[in-house]
């Protein structure tokens, strides 16, 4: 299959984990940003074909991990009320808040939808003028525009019964986070790919030059990360922290300026919790003032704060990169997709969930790095 | 209201009107002389052991590139029947209607019963007709019993599979689940999918009579190939080693199954089974099944190990030479966020 056989091709793999061991001279750990990288990480085994000098942590990227619980929590309060139709991507249904998920609102006959893209809940809103239609806005700046998209369409067609409830975050400040946060053991990073494609690189000098950490936009494929990966420790090894651009496929420096222009239009920055990391200023997007009516904290009630539960579950630091999965005691015994304790167990995108999938329980017991 | 004749409440009351809906639409379709008679039952004859196996089908939309819930109900029990190693002979199907469903849609869906059972030469012998209130059904339920007569020589089955044994799938996997999928979901992909709903028992048979020393059988339906052969291995207690790059994926359900966040190994397949046989049979096996159309792209996928450990488990050899775990879905298949 073209533009994506070429970059799973085992020889040019190994050519290229060759370089990378000729090159590292002392251990590194890097973090990949964006759990679909984690998931090619752990699918391909791209963490098995790399020195053993290398070490790679997995970042805070997983929508699904980082929304909060109260969020959860409220998606279900709106969905059970009479005469509402609550869409979601499908990612979403089964992510437990405090009392269950949208799975089980659905049993008990709330009407939940799975969507493909925010613009299909606009549809369901057209065609039900009788009910409020709410769509569960997460993730990072990969969805944003499409997600801003919906509320443009939604208030040129004058729609008065659809409304977002908006967990969105961005992920510049949650690096930032992981690099301030106590134990951080982060060197160098594997940025999103997709979220550059967005936004472009302009935001990661700053945090490059400021921490001293090399940051390259990195792609999805096993061979993009193997590339990322060696960018990133050439400039370790040499002592420079730049911000490099593997992805240039699909990158561009200045990003995708429409959808910039369209977010800018549709959200503002705000402060955000994220599940598992706490608060972080200025990492989240809310509904800006054009588009207040469109908030479905406003029809509904606001969403309530309160604390992560404390427990054996270790998702927080695996979202910072200070563990990883297999090191967590429940992992595989205690904690399986089946049963998860916390939402890197849950969601598809979740490092936990990675694990699980492509090593099994084996993964505990200290095979993988 | 249109004109369009549809089902009625009083097509399932047991009275005229009920009796028209199976003398005029339903009997003249599936024609066969133990449904002429009228009655209660079937009564059949049937020499040696047989495999008895049941299923029902609840599909949305009923009807998708390459098959309705029709062909889909025929095929789904006869190709259970051959992974028996069985000749499929006859079969039972009730059918579940929703007050509202077109009857033209009805006519079509038995229409393709009634193909489907004459391609494998399976005779449908008794039926059953419910109507239940509009929204208590997704249009039409399908249940179906078959019968068939078992011709391998010897059991076929996990308990049969042997370290060593050649693991063969019959063709490209995931075109199930994709069409399905496209046609509910409405995604808009720029290719035309369509399911590889198809009877196997032909080819199943083959392997059989030519002596192929077929020890496990499997059609692949919900959950796929992965969870196909984490059936086998775990119940048979040996490691099956899965080479990914030998599974044929086509390009366009490849496409949409990066696209949407899918494994290939876990979409749904109608028309597809593995078929673990000996070692020295395998190659022969191969060229067998390649002569007949349905399993025309079948190719050997992997080998049966030992499992050191007593417990059945099932990895595969990805593109990079790294093996991975692989497991049955946990939950239902979801496309991912982003």
């Amino acid at each position: 299959m073209k533009f994506r056989d070429e970059y799973r091709d085992g020889a040019a793999a190994r050519r290229l984990a060759d370089a990378i061991a000729h090159t590292v001279t002392r251990p590194w750990t890097l973090m990949e940003v964006c759990g679909g990288q984690t998931h090619a990480i752990v699918r391909f085994g791209i963490d098995v074909l790399l020195p053993s000098d290398i070490t790679l942590v997995h970042g805070p990227g997983c929508p699904v991990c980082v929304t909060p619980v109260e969020y959860v929590d409220k998606a279900i309060e709106i969905a059970e009320l009479e005469g509402v139709i609550l869409c979601s991507f499908g990612d979403m249904l089964r992510v437990p808040g405090a009392d269950g998920d949208l799975f089980a609102a659905k049993s008990r006959g709330a009407d939940v939808r799975v969507v493909y893209s925010p613009l299909d809940a606009v549809v369901i809103a057209r065609a039900n003028p009788s009910r409020q239609v709410v769509f569960f806005a997460v993730g990072f700046e990969t969805t944003a525009p499409a997600n801003a998209m919906a509320a443009v369409q939604a208030r040129r067609e004058g729609l008065t019964n659809f409304s977002m409830l908006v967990s969105h975050v961005l992920v510049p400040p949650a690096m930032r986070a992981v690099l301030e946060g106590p134990g951080n053991r982060v060197q160098g990073f594997l940025a999103a790919g997709h979220v550059c494609t967005i936004m472009g690189l302009g935001e990661y000098g700053p945090i490059a030059e400021q921490y001293g950490v090399p940051i390259v936009a990195t792609g999805f494929e096993p061979l993009d990360i193997l590339e990322g990966v060696y960018l990133c420790i050439r400039q370790l090894e040499a002592g420079r922290s730049a911000v490099e651009n593997q992805y240039a496929r699909a990158v561009s420096p200045g990003g995708n300026r429409a959808a910039q222009a369209l977010m800018d239009e549709v959200f503002r920055v705000i402060p955000r919790r994220w599940r598992g990391m706490g608060d972080i200023p200025d990492s989240g997007l809310g509904l800006a003032g054009g588009y207040a009516d469109f908030d479905a904290e406003r029809r509904f009630g606001a969403v309530a704060t309160s604390e992560d539960a404390v427990g054996e579950c270790i998702s927080g630091l695996v979202l910072r990169g200070e563990r990883k999965p297999p090191e967590c005691a429940a992992f595989g015994v205690r904690c399986t997709p089946e049963r998860p304790l916390g939402v890197t167990m849950v969601s598809s995108e979740g490092a936990c969930a990675a694990y699980f999938r492509y090593r099994g329980v084996t993964a505990a017991v200290g095979g993988t790095r | 209201m249109s004109g369009e004749e549809t089902i009625q409440l009083a097509h399932g009351g047991g009275g005229r009107a009920m009796a028209r809906l199976i003398e005029d639409v339903i009997r003249p379709v599936f024609a066969d002389e133990e449904l002429a008679r009228g009655h209660d039952g079937a009564v059949l004859g049937v020499d040696g052991p047989i495999a008895f196996t049941t299923d029902s089908y609840v599909i949305r939309p009923l009807v998708f590139p390459g098959g309705d819930i029709g062909s889909l109900a025929v095929n789904g029990t006869v190709n259970d029947l051959a992974m028996c190693g069985a000749r499929p002979l006859y079969m039972s199907v009730g059918l579940i209607l929703e007050e509202g469903l077109p009857l033209s849609l009805l006519r079509r869906i038995l229409a393709s019963m009634r193909a489907a059972a004459a391609e494998s030469g399976v005779r449908l012998v008794t039926g059953d007709t419910k109507v239940v209130d509009r929204g208590k059904a997704d249009g039409v339920f399908i249940n179906t019993a078959g019968i068939g007569a078992v011709v391998a020589p010897a059991l076929i089955g996990p308990q049969a599979v042997r370290p060593g044994d050649a693991v063969l799938i019959s063709g490209d996997i995931g075109r199930h689940g994709i069409a399905v999928m496209a046609a509910r979901e409405n995604l808009g992909l720029e290719m035309a999918i369509e399911s590889d709903c198809a009877p196997l028992a032909v080819p199943v048979l083959a392997l059989i009579e030519r002596g192929i020393a077929v020890r496990c059988l499997r059609d692949l339906t919900r959950g796929g190939l992965a969870s196909a052969a984490v059936e086998i291995a775990e119940t048979a207690r040996v490691s099956i080693v899965l080479d990914e790059a030998a599974v044929p994926v086509r390009d366009d359900v490849a496409s949409a199954c990066e696209l949407l966040g899918l494994d290939p190994l876990h979409v749904a397949n109608e028309g597809r089974f593995i078929a673990i046989v000996a070692p020295e049979d395998a190659s022969r096996a191969v060229e067998l099944l390649r002569g007949y159309p349905v399993s025309a792209n079948a190719v050997l996928i992997g080998l049966v190990r030992a499992a050191p450990t007593g417990r059945g488990h099932v990895s595969c050899r990805g593109a990079l030479g790294v093996a991975r775990a692989i497991d049955m879905l946990s939950g239902e298949q979801l496309p991912r966020i982003c």
